[in-house]
């Protein structure tokens, strides 16, 4: 009954504190080349949801990718923070007042107000991330991530992890959002099982809330019990009270969003992330939409091939041939060799085909 | 006059605002070793400021403090008692469950070695003061258990255990009955020939001509002298303090006693806790009389004016107003059946002092349509009644009548009060301590209004903590002890010694 | 007395002087942090002024916080501390997108319906907070925390339930266009209120680049009519006179019971109007899944406090607080940084009381010297 797509809000409210430098890092690989010409002091904007840009999460990955196209290019770049919903409106109005080429908003809780924005200035280009290009308006580009391609990767190595053979998911809210990450992770264990011959099975359970900790700790727990010996979540902070039963059991957890073995150092069992690379987003959608190369009027999902969705560089508690064999297969996933499911009916046709 | 050893404290030209209100203008004080000094002053005349200043609670602006004929500094109660003076205030601050041993001790605790309390050796040591003074206290007892005058000889103890030279008094005669009031006494005398120095704050007359050796006298905030107490009289003194000639008895015509306006049958009354304070209490009053209820703080008589305006419920017994029964009804109610309330503690029942005098001149009556039609409110129309109150009352500053009541003195805001509960021509009036804190002329205001009111026809209760006032205005007195009415007399019938023993529980003989 | 000391007794005085002060400690902060304090406050002062449209959007803004700080201000003059005006504008908000969604009026009946939805919604909480303290003496403030958490929560429910969720977000559907309060609303999105305003540069900007609506209006109305409550009715007479004494109001036969009722009835109503205000005046016209408070009801303590709790004052002081909290956001600066600066200003500002203080230490001071003087004199 409820639909899961849902603010990161929650996220960022829930999240440990100081993992700044840990986020900006691990956006340093992944830059791209782009080939825009840097056009020093066109001004660029970015307004962030009410989760702020200090938000350990994609507020302030966004941001990240922001002063790298200030770096890069010679871009003026500014960002407006917004603390209630009527602030959207206005802040993307100032935004716009600063003689902005490109202005993005930060999060599905955006949608909207930067779609009415771009009604509103169509001599301004806008992005919305997470968002949807619900008005057609061809000067607003709304990019989503595929989730599910990290999620097969951290569903490799969970399998690749487990020793009892039963791994978990604990899942936000039922809907097609979370079931991306479900199906993809579960693709990535079938992967697994039968390339390595093991036949690991995975229980998901979804808490209905982004931001219960306690509940996400209670199904966790439930979870290690039933014999679960690694466990991975897409729940926001719920998720947190999963990586705190997992620390407490002593078993793996996989972190989700962010490189959340660096957000929560407190946690040691983390072994990964599934990450969405909002910087890289920024990047190479500002780069595009200024040279032409990517323009409006849609809503695009970008993914592994993109680099907007990765795994995280901490990998301190992973056997390096495991994490050399999840690299390549990131890499067959980026190259297309690997098409992973984002529901329930491709995942069973995947399984199928196996 | 100079700082000189002779003199356990002087201070000089203490100056203390508070805002735009000058509360002490250049005061002085000289109090020599071993006497006791009384300090006398009409309500709000800055008795208790100057002592304040001394006890290091407020600082003064201007002035300077000598002790000894040594100039010092006290900026916190904790210099005053380090150079030995010690304060009991007029509200006890003891600590209701501990003993008396755990109270005296509390801030100055005798530790052992390890930072233990070692109570053994702190009930030594207040058995050794206790012997020393020939103070009659069991220092085991709780606080809870012992009388009145006990406790405030904890709260002198308390003072001594801190090494008190000087010891100050404020009040300390407002809650003990006669043969208390003589005890203490006897015990300043005591102190003194001990060599300790006491002030004491007052303005009851005979106190001081009973105990003082000398008598500062503070008007308005400015010093008026010292008198020698062995020298004067109490006229003087009342004149000194008052700046006007006063009467000091009360003048009144035999009463002329009508049909019964309150009847009270088997009442019983419970306190907060649950505790019954009114036990099975009869009384009657008659329109045209005044009776007076003589008995220590304490002994239901809270309760008893509660359960008649309708604060509290009773819990049996009846309560009629000219044969209507009023009991459990409403606040409302009793207002209604015409009952007038002159309430105990005027700040909090009385008075909501942050509203304009106005405004609280119509406090029962502000729903009336004399005062706006429908929801509305017509300040006019309030502040013209109220100008004819102040005119009629004497209320003062007069053209008050947009002050804050806040603003008013005590006297003041009792003459609001009274003007308040006057003019509505009430059948009964109830006084309760109508004149608590308030200085010699406002008293005989206050006991002129209640001796017109009963020749106008209304049936007067005058319940007071002080029995001179009960002795003099009533013309029936009622001893109220325990919850119950053990005995009542026709005014000039009894004497103080015979109701003191009564307000005590004992028996008549 | 100087010219100085006299200008500080004053009250308006006192609060012009305390923002300057406010102004000078944020000023000194800015630049310990590496600001330039002149820059910043030329950014927030153009933020504000700067453009017509700016200055419309500070109206809008201040809207709820006027109301709240109204709510706030009326109550703590009855005596009470209203911390729950946070959960009666939720409860507002949800009250009157339930009714304006499910409603298709025509307009002149369908605002002032979804209007009192949200009023009777901010009102039935409030009366419960005062409800159960009369009843039960349980303290507002702990009964009003838990009501905002309830109303917290009421809001998130009815955003995901069935009925009210729109498919694909995360917040409610809109309520239907009939219950909007822009001034001029349909008109300026028509292609003649679009041809008339093109000529009108300014005011085409604050048409249609703004939600400018009626909002402040009504809110203005309410502080004023609740001003005349106070002040000038038997009504208010009793709810003040129960709020600076309770005992003495109960003892002159007021009844003490049903005005703490009535009261949090009142200020909940008023919280509530702030809410369903914000749903009829405001894109996107519905409520959202809330993920922290949003502050309109400790927004409106900060307004109240600046204003000493007079419903008037609140007027000017939601008009600073708004323009501060709007006008910040164009500061370059870190959020944190632009958050100490308004902190600082609110907090002198709302300390008005510090003013004679100051009048007393320079009468002092003056005092000193003349006695100095005299004694040279001698």
């Amino acid at each position: 009954m409820f639909d899961a797509k849902m603010t990161r809000r929650t996220f960022a409210a829930t999240m440990g504190a100081g993992a700044l430098a840990a986020l900006v890092g691990c956006g340093g690989g992944g830059s791209d080349e782009g080939g825009a010409e840097a056009d020093e002091g066109f001004v660029v904007r970015m307004v962030t949801d009410t989760g702020g840009v200090n938000d350990q999460s994609f507020n302030q990955l966004a941001w990240a990718g922001m002063q790298q196209l200030e770096s890069d290019n010679g871009w003026d770049i500014d960002y407006y923070e917004s603390k209630q919903d009527s602030d959207y409106a206005t802040n993307l109005d100032k935004a716009v007042d600063d003689g902005s080429g490109i202005v993005w908003g930060i999060g599905y809780a955006m949608s909207d107000a930067v779609n009415e924005a771009a009604e509103a200035n169509p001599d301004v280009l806008f992005g919305s991330i997470e968002g949807t290009n619900t008005s057609g308006a061809e000067n607003l580009i709304a990019v989503q991530f595929k989730s599910q391609e990290p999620s097969f990767a951290v569903g490799y190595i969970a399998a690749r992890m487990s020793e009892s053979g039963k791994v978990g998911f604990v899942g936000g809210m039922t809907g097609e959002t979370i079931a991306a990450f479900e199906y993809g992770y579960k693709a990535g264990i079938e992967y697994a099982n039968a390339e390595q011959g093991t036949s690991v099975t995975c229980q998901a359970q979804y808490a209905e809330s982004f931001g219960d900790a306690a509940k996400g700790k209670s199904i966790a727990q439930k979870m290690i019990k039933d014999g679960c010996d690694v466990l991975f979540h897409a729940a926001g902070g719920t998720g947190v009270g999963m990586l705190e039963a997992c620390n407490d059991a002593g078993v793996w957890s996989i972190g989700v969003d962010a490189d959340q073995a660096a957000v929560f150092p407190d946690y040691t069992t983390i072994i990964a992330s599934a990450l969405k690379r909002t910087d890289n987003v920024i990047v190479q959608v500002s780069n595009g939409l200024k040279d032409g190369s990517i323009t409006g009027g849609d809503t695009i999902v970008m993914g592994a091939a993109e680099d907007a969705v990765g795994l995280a560089d901490t990998h301190d508690n992973l056997p390096d041939d495991i994490y050399e064999a999840t690299l390549e297969i990131f890499e067959k996933i980026k190259a297309g060799d690997i098409v992973v499911p984002g529901n329930e009916a491709d995942f069973k046709e995947y399984v199928a085909a196996l | 006059m100079e700082a000189s050893p002779e003199y356990a404290v002087q201070m000089h030209g203490i100056l203390k605002t508070f805002g735009q209100f000058t509360a002490l203008d250049h005061v002085d004080l000289d109090v020599r070793k071993q006497t006791i000094h009384a300090i006398l002053g009409e309500n709000g005349a800055g008795k208790t400021t100057l002592m304040n200043v001394l006890y290091g609670l407020y600082q003064a602006d201007e002035g300077d403090i000598f002790m000894g004929g040594q100039k010092v500094s006290i900026t916190s109660p904790t210099d005053a008692i380090g150079m030995g003076i010690g304060m009991v205030h007029q509200h006890f601050m003891l600590v209701e469950n501990f003993t008396v041993t755990e109270n005296i001790i509390l801030g100055d605790e005798v530790c052992g070695s390890a930072g233990i309390l070692d109570m053994g050796r702190a009930r030594q040591k207040v058995m050794e003061l206790v012997d020393e003074y020939g103070f009659d206290v069991d220092p085991d007892a709780k606080i809870q258990d012992i009388t009145v005058g006990m406790q405030q000889r904890v709260e002198i103890l308390k003072a001594l255990y801190r090494g008190a030279e000087v010891l100050i008094l404020d009040e300390p005669t407002a809650v003990l009955t006669p043969q208390e009031i003589d005890k203490l006494i006897e015990i300043m005398h005591d102190l003194i020939a001990k060599g300790k120095t006491i002030i004491i704050i007052t303005h009851k007359l005979k106190e001081i001509m009973q105990s003082a050796d000398e008598c500062s006298i503070i008007r308005r905030g400015v010093y008026m002298g010292t008198v020698d107490v062995k020298h004067s009289s109490e006229t003087e003194l009342a004149s000194k303090m008052v700046g006007r000639n006063v009467n000091l008895t009360v003048e009144k015509t035999p009463a002329h006693p009508g049909e019964t306006v309150l009847q009270i049958r088997d009442l019983t009354v419970k306190d907060e806790r649950g505790i019954e304070q009114v036990r099975g209490l009869n009384l009657d009053i008659r329109s045209g009389e005044i009776v007076g209820i003589a008995g220590i703080d304490g002994n239901g008589q809270q309760e008893l004016v509660d359960a008649i305006t309708n604060i509290v419920r009773a819990e049996s017994g009846t309560i009629t107003i000219n044969g209507e029964q009023i009991q459990n009804t409403s606040p409302r109610t009793t207002f209604v059946k015409k009952v007038a309330t002159i309430p105990s503690d005027r700040h909090r029942w009385g008075l909501v002092l942050p509203f304009s005098v106005t405004e609280n001149t119509v406090l029962e009556r502000h729903a009336d349509d004399e005062f706006g039609a429908g929801i509305t409110l017509d300040y006019d129309t309030m502040r013209e009644y109220t100008t004819q109150l102040i005119k009629d009352f004497d209320i003062r500053p007069s053209g008050c009548e947009d002050e804050r009541m806040s603003g008013l003195s005590g006297g003041n805001q009792q003459k609001a009060i009274i003007a308040r509960m006057v003019t509505s021509s009430p059948n009964l009036l109830i006084a309760f301590q109508p004149t608590r804190g308030l200085d010699v002329g406002a008293i005989e205001f206050v006991h002129k209004t209640l001796i017109a009111e009963r020749d106008r026809g209304a049936a007067i209760l005058l319940i007071s903590f002080e029995l001179d006032e009960v002795m003099d205005v009533s013309d029936t007195i009622a001893v109220i002890y325990h919850g119950q009415i053990t005995g009542t007399f026709a005014q000039g019938t009894v004497d103080e010694n015979q109701l003191g023993l009564l307000m005590a529980g004992g028996e008549m003989r | 007395m100087s010219k100085l000391e006299k200008f500080l007794r004053g009250r308006l005085a006192a609060a012009i002087a305390a923002v300057i002060i406010g102004f000078a400690i944020s000023a000194v902060v800015l630049a310990a942090a590496g600001y330039s304090p002149v820059q910043a406050f030329a950014q927030l002062f153009r933020g504000v002024f700067g453009k017509p449209k700016y200055m419309a959007n500070v109206f809008i803004k201040a809207t709820p916080i006027l109301l709240t700080g109204v709510s706030v201000a009326f109550a703590f003059k009855t005596g009470l501390f209203n911390i729950g005006a946070e959960g009666q504008y939720i409860v507002g908000t949800v009250l009157a997108s339930i009714v304006g969604i499910k409603l298709h009026l025509p307009m002149p009946l369908q605002v002032p319906i979804v209007l009192a939805a949200g009023i009777l919604g901010g009102a039935a909480l409030g009366a419960f907070v005062g409800w159960l303290k009369a009843k039960f003496g349980i303290h507002e403030v702990i009964t009003s925390i838990m009501c905002n958490w309830i109303a917290f929560y009421l809001c998130n429910y009815v955003v995901m339930s069935d009925t009210f969720h729109k498919p694909n977000s995360n917040s409610a559907l809109p309520v239907s266009s009939s219950s909007y309060t822009m001034i001029l609303g349909n008109w300026k999105k028509s292609a003649e209120g679009k041809a008339f305003l093109k000529g009108i540069p300014w005011l085409r900007e604050i048409m249609l680049k703004t939600d400018l609506n009626y909002g402040f209006i009504i809110a203005v109305l309410v502080a004023i009519a609740i001003s005349i409550v106070l002040t000038r009715t038997k009504l208010g007479y009793e709810l003040r006179a129960v709020g600076f004494n309770r005992d003495a109001a109960r003892f002159s036969g007021i009844s003490v019971e049903r005005n703490i009722v009535l009261s949090m009835l009142i200020a909940g109503a008023i919280s509530g109007l702030a809410g369903a205000l914000t749903i009829t005046g405001i894109s996107p016209h519905t409520i959202t899944l809330l993920a922290a408070m949003e502050s309109y009801g400790f927004n409106g303590m900060s307004v109240a406090f600046i204003a000493a709790s007079s419903p008037l004052g609140c007027i000017p002081s939601s008009l600073l607080f708004a323009s501060l909290i709007y006008g910040g956001m164009s500061v370059k600066a870190p959020t944190e940084i632009i958050n100490i600066m308004i902190g600082i200003i609110v907090f002198f500002t709302a300390l008005p009381g510090i003013m004679p203080v100051l009048a007393n230490r320079l009468a002092k001071q003056r005092r000193e010297r003349e006695a100095a003087a005299a004694g040279k004199e001698a």
